[in-house]
């Protein structure tokens, strides 16, 4: 690929010319309330067929810098200053035309989200076979080059599954789709944006180790755009970490995780749940609690749902089955899985929003199912709720201090004065301002939001907390701190948290005792420590194995 | 597919017969003597309220009487006007003007409507498409037979581009002013429609990805973004025929034009119910099986939609 | 601290897919370290303390108050409201006095607009004709939105059979359109000899009611599913409170924006009636039945009908591009968090 005329200053013959270079660049943003940095001074370089990761929180501008090189700004972005060096080609100012004839082929793309990535209505083979002909690789037997970029990819049977669309694949399949249309016509930089960020940590292993692979094979240089430094330092050779829409430190892999320089970079290395191996200090263990203190008690747990089949006929599916555990007072119990798994279809159950089909679950030695009404409401001031989804916990028409007040004007705790004293307690309680009180949602960010909602959990004064994927959505440092808040607040309340995740990382910093399910099956139970170190079932092993950046450290 | 066809075509009967039977009870059993409701409350001769009668089985019980109405309307056997003549070939004359009308009425909605939503979508918050959507509310917002008599006084009488009424035997020469009335309102819709949906493709991530893998960018807007954006509008078309049938009465009121409209129109001003429920069932009938053709049009547009 | 330290990491690249221990390249990797004082470490997560608390109402009215269609539209609709109001204030004409002698005539001091074909002052019957269009419009989107609304809420919260059963009944009546369906009533001898503003608000609450509850079903539905909801019933609120406190709040605002775009169609829908000489009976003053009567001179004297359909479009405009600039300022995917 020598078609590209040189216009940079000649490199000196002995020295390898980098295939992408940024230099010195700025994007801007003209926002509503007038232009934006999103990115500011940042340097990047990417020799020939070396894998580098930009690593990063959202809003650090690390997309922003991947999307810049190929010219796939939002409308409202500039490339204001720099240069962006493809080749010894400044691509900076470059038009749509020259941007064309550079996409595909000598810089491809493998996007975040696999759902929305690929065109609802057309067949995968007409997307890959486009891809193709854009880029001058129709020829004749075009179908069987589609078919032979799919098997590539490593999708079986790819002759058959060309003709299929997009919404029979599943989230892997797809994302090995898009990897196989970003690598169709061997591009020699592949831009990987958080590829596997949405998928279950088994089929990422597999995708990226694919992915590995073929671009060794191919020779293609990748840069790798992730959140997770585990993941950057276990793929990359090279790792750039962004800040604020600048980069603070940038580096080999191994070097960088393991002697940190910038402040930033400690900061996010001591919160990255993958890269800790021990349990948050200040939290109990298991064995100082009396053996049988449980709180809650699981027996032969099933939910059954009907759904409707195709045309008029009900099919059963078992969402969860047969499921024993027991959660000791004061301490923390995970519950792991993948997607699919059914945790947090127990987690409903458990909170009784969702009637079991059959089993018990006792709560303080009481069988839930036999509760009135009465008894049932009671119920609801010991066990309470917080879930994944920052931006939906909140209702956004509730100020944050009606959100508080609400579940003590529910059950008449106190009176107004009273309550507003209480609102500012919990405030309090979960570090936030009081002011924060005539507050919105909408005002607040996620993991502002996550703590509102750890308050309102803790207005009733609840025995346990049922934390349904309650840091999944929030970035790392945001969530180390999260964290941190539910240990504290477990040591000086001694709460007892149910903590329902599909993150294992996060488990190992958290928890006292895991249940790990599949299927809607107890794979195994124990401890946190028994778990972690020997494995009983080849499933949680390869989950462990799994969690990327995990042996990096060692 | 075939058993999506089946499905969508099990929903319509339900829907065909309970509309029927609103049509038929509204009339029916609205207070006051079936005959006299039929008769327009005019006093008639025993002949033709017997004829009435026996049309309508009033002896019967209600259920029976629905019955009958329906096989009568399945089998096209409509009773005869105040006039003497069958309704069924009146309806049989009308028909086809109507059914022109109602052609060239969707054709310049759908591809004015679109392309006009296309170029506004693609270019938003431009002078083009503010403007566009300034005048589609006001199209909107200005009733049709208002519309109806701007446009006949305009390009009929003043300017005489087009002949203001339409001439026997519904020539489509004719037809193109009324027909372009009448889709009027509905391009401002499909417009509308059209912008939205192409504003929000633009911003989804296939449409990036589909730049990324270095397709023209008039390719990305053909085969992606319009394509995507079709879909909410054909379903559009479906309920929008239900409003172009009301329109079409008003329309052909204004213009003169002899098709179904104007049989009904007539049929109100002269008060002759019979004609009334006849016509209207069978519009309804029309616009049931559009729509299950409609639903054909967005399978074959939308994958999605043959599996669920 | 330096600026910038150069390590060199000596060692092959790995092969793929073995035990993970990072790749290591061949090449020389510089490590950069940008200095502390240009990227300065800011405190995680921090709360904004300097701008005004702001709701969803107070935001949405913010965003309201800058559009120029919201402006343009309000001021229409308060003075539409005015003259259907108190239309003596705009004319001490009388609308129904029509002496024959001055018939067709044009403008006239005291009479700025003319006169109809009958010899009524065109002026104050576009003045009276206001007060029909506008009562209709109004309490047929009362009764549209109360029927449509609860039923639409109900369906859309509590599903199964009551869902089922509604949306069957929504797909019949959606079957027959509104226009059609007002006919078939309309024209029914026991509506024709008592005919007046209430009928036709009947007969189109009848016909319009689906449509809101279609709209408020799917708001209600997404708003059901929502995490507060689930928080909010752990609480222990009661299910029918969380519709109530939560749910119903929730899904007002697409019901707003339909509510006033409907608000125009049914004006127009009056006078569409009126025009085909089953809506509003002839004794009332409004637009249709002005056009209506109009129609006859239309090519010798199109200011008769001019006037009124002018009068009918700027109502019904201002209240469609109220619903937009609405739109607009509540849809919570045209504004970002």
């Amino acid at each position: 690929m020598e078609t590209l005329t040189n216009t940079a200053p000649a490199a000196p013959a002995t020295e390898e010319r980098p295939l992408l270079d940024m230099r010195d660049v700025e994007i801007t943003f003209q926002g509503s309330n007038g232009p934006v940095k999103a990115v500011r001074g940042a340097n990047l370089t990417v020799m020939p067929g070396e894998t580098v990761a930009i690593v990063g929180e959202s809003g650090s501008g690390k997309s922003t810098m991947a999307l810049a090189a190929m010219g796939l700004l939002a409308k409202n972005g500039k490339v204001t200053s720099g240069q962006i060096l493809f080749d010894g080609r400044d691509l900076a100012q470059a038009t749509e035309k020259e941007y064309q004839a550079v996409r595909g082929d000598q810089i491809g793309m493998v996007p975040q989200d696999p759902m929305s990535n690929l065109n609802p209505v057309w067949k995968i083979g007409f997307q890959v076979k486009e891809t193709l002909r854009a880029n001058g690789l129709g020829g004749k037997d075009i179908d069987g080059k589609v078919a032979e970029v799919l098997t590539e990819a490593g999708l079986p049977d790819a002759e058959r599954r060309a003709k299929q669309y997009p919404h029979e694949f599943s989230g892997g399949m797809r994302q090995r789709a898009l990897i196989s249309i970003g690598l169709a016509c061997r591009p020699r930089l592949l831009i990987a944006d958080e590829p596997t960020s949405a998928l279950d940590v088994t089929v990422q292993r597999q995708i990226l180790d694919h992915l590995d692979g073929m671009t060794a094979e191919l020779g293609t240089a990748v840069l790798f755009i992730t959140h997770d430094l585990g993941l950057a330092a276990e793929r990359a050779e090279k790792v750039v970490v962004m800040y604020k829409g600048q980069v603070v430190e940038s580096g080999p892999a191994l070097e960088l995780l393991r002697n940190p320089q910038h402040p930033y970079t400690q900061r996010l290395i001591a919160s990255a749940p993958s890269l800790s191996s021990r349990r948050l200090a200040g939290g109990t263990t298991g064995e100082t609690v009396a053996a049988d203190d449980n709180v809650i008690e699981v027996e032969h747990l099933t939910k059954v749902f009907k759904i409707r089949d195709k045309g008029f006929r009900k099919t059963e599916f078992t969402a969860v089955d047969d499921l024993s555990f027991a959660v000791k007072r004061g301490t923390t119990t995970a519950i792991v899985g993948e997607s699919g798994s059914g945790k947090s279809t127990v987690a409903k159950m458990v909170l009784n929003l969702l009637e079991p089909t059959s089993g018990t679950i006792r709560f303080d030695g009481e069988d839930m199912g036999r509760l009135s009404e009465k008894e049932l409401f009671r119920f609801r001031r010991r066990v309470q709720p917080i879930f994944q989804d920052p931006y939906g916990s909140l209702d956004p028409m509730y100020s944050i201090f009606r959100t508080i007040e609400q579940p003590l004007k529910v059950h008449g705790i106190g009176d107004a004065k009273s309550r507003q004293n209480r609102v500012r307690e919990l405030l309090e309680q979960v570090s936030m301002p009081a002011s924060t009180m005539h507050r919105f949602p909408n005002e607040l960010s996620g993991g502002q939001r996550q703590r509102i909602a750890i308050a309102r959990a803790l207005a009733l004064e609840p025995e346990v907390i049922i934390c349904d994927e309650a840091v999944s959505a929030l970035d790392v440092l945001v969530q180390a701190q999260v964290l941190n808040l539910l240990n504290e607040l477990q040591e000086n309340l001694g709460l007892t948290y149910l903590f329902i995740t599909h993150d294992l990382a996060v488990v190992r910093q958290i928890a006292d005792n895991v249940v790990v399910m599949q299927n809607g099956q107890l794979i195994e139970s124990g401890t946190t420590d028994q778990i972690f170190a020997a494995p009983e079932s080849a499933y949680t092993a390869n989950l462990l194995d799994s969690i990327p950046g995990g042996q990096l450290l060692v | 597919m075939l058993m999506y066809m089946l499905r969508r075509l099990l929903q319509m009967l339900p829907v065909f017969f309970g509309a029927t039977l609103l049509v038929y009870f509204l009339v029916f059993a609205t207070p006051g003597d079936p005959i006299a409701a039929l008769s327009g409350g005019k006093p008639m001769s025993p002949n033709v309220e017997a004829a009435l009668r026996a049309q309508y089985n009033l002896d019967q019980p209600f259920w029976i009487q629905y019955g009958l109405y329906l096989k009568n309307l399945l089998t096209l056997d409509l009773g005869v006007s105040f006039s003497g003549q069958p309704v069924a070939d009146e309806l049989a004359r009308a028909f086809p003007v109507t059914a022109r009308l109602a052609v060239l009425a969707l054709v310049f909605e759908t591809v004015f409507g679109v392309l006009f939503g296309l170029i506004a979508g693609l270019r938003r918050g431009r002078f083009f498409d503010s403007s566009v959507l300034v005048l589609s509310l006001v199209v909107i917002a200005v009733p049709t037979f208002v519309l109806g008599f701007i446009f006949q006084y305009v390009f009929g009488v003043e300017l005489g581009w087009a002949r203001p009424t339409v001439g026997s035997g519904a020539p489509w020469g004719d037809l193109i002013m009324p027909g372009v009335v009448l889709g009027l309102v509905s391009f401002a819709y499909v417009l509308r429609l059209t912008r939205t949906s192409v504003a929000e493709n633009m911003n989804a991530d296939f449409v990036r990805t589909a730049t990324a893998k270095g397709l023209s960018r008039s390719r990305v807007v053909r085969v992606h973004i319009l394509r995507n954006s079709l879909i909410p509008v054909v379903t559009f078309l479906g309920a929008d025929l239900g409003m172009l049938m009301g329109g079409a009465i008003v329309t052909e009121g204004v213009f003169n034009i002899p098709g179904v409209g104007s049989l009904l129109f007539d049929a109100i001003l002269k008060g002759e119910t019979p004609t009334v429920v006849a016509v209207v069932s069978v519009l309804v009938l029309v616009f049931v099986l559009a729509n299950l053709l409609v639903d054909l049009l967005y399978a074959l547009l939308d994958p999605r939609i043959r599996y669920a | 601290m330096p600026d910038t330290q150069h390590t060199t990491v000596p060692g092959a690249s790995e092969a793929p897919s073995t035990p993970r221990t990072g790749k290591i390249s061949k090449r020389r990797i510089e490590h950069f370290v940008a200095p502390l004082e240009e990227t300065p470490l800011q405190a995680v997560d921090s709360v904004r303390e300097d701008s005004e608390p702001l709701g969803f109402w107070a935001e949405s009215w913010r965003n309201l108050r800058r559009q120029p269609l919201f402006i343009v539209s309000s001021v229409l609709i308060v003075l539409v409201i005015l003259v259907a109001a108190f239309p003596q204030w705009f004319t001490s004409v009388d609308p129904r006095s029509c002496p024959l002698e001055f018939a067709r005539m044009g403008p006239q001091p005291g009479h700025p607009l003319g006169f109809t074909y009958q010899g009524c002052d065109i002026f104050a019957r576009v003045i009276y004709g206001a007060q029909s269009s506008v009562v209709v419009g109004l309490f047929t989107t009362i009764g549209v939105v109360l029927i449509g609304g609860v039923m639409g809420a109900l369906a859309g919260y509590y599903g199964g059979w009551l869902d089922a059963v509604l949306a069957r009944l929504g797909d019949i009546f959606f079957a027959l359109p509104l226009i059609l369906g007002a006919i078939v009533i309309m024209q029914l001898p026991a509506f024709r000899e008592s005919r007046s503003v209430w009928t036709v608000v009947m007969t189109l609450v009848i016909f319009g009611w689906p449509q809101v509850a279609r709209i408020t079903r799917g708001a209600v539905i997404e708003a059901r599913n929502a995490d507060y909801v689930t928080a909010a019933r752990s609480l222990g609120l009661s299910k029918f409170g969380a519709l109530v406190r939560h749910v119903l709040p929730n899904s007002l605002a697409p019901v707003i924006v339909v509510a006033s775009i409907s608000l125009g169609t049914y004006i127009v829908a009056e006078a569409t009636l009126s025009f085909l000489g089953i809506g509003l009976p002839a004794s009332v003053v409004s637009w249709g039945n002005d056009i209506s009567s109009a129609q006859i001179s239309v090519r010798n004297d199109p200011h008769i009908l001019f006037w009124p359909a002018l009068a009918l479009s700027i109502t019904v405009l201002s209240f469609i591009m109220l619903g937009d600039a609405l739109r607009d300022a509540l849809d919570p995917k045209s504004r970002k968090a």
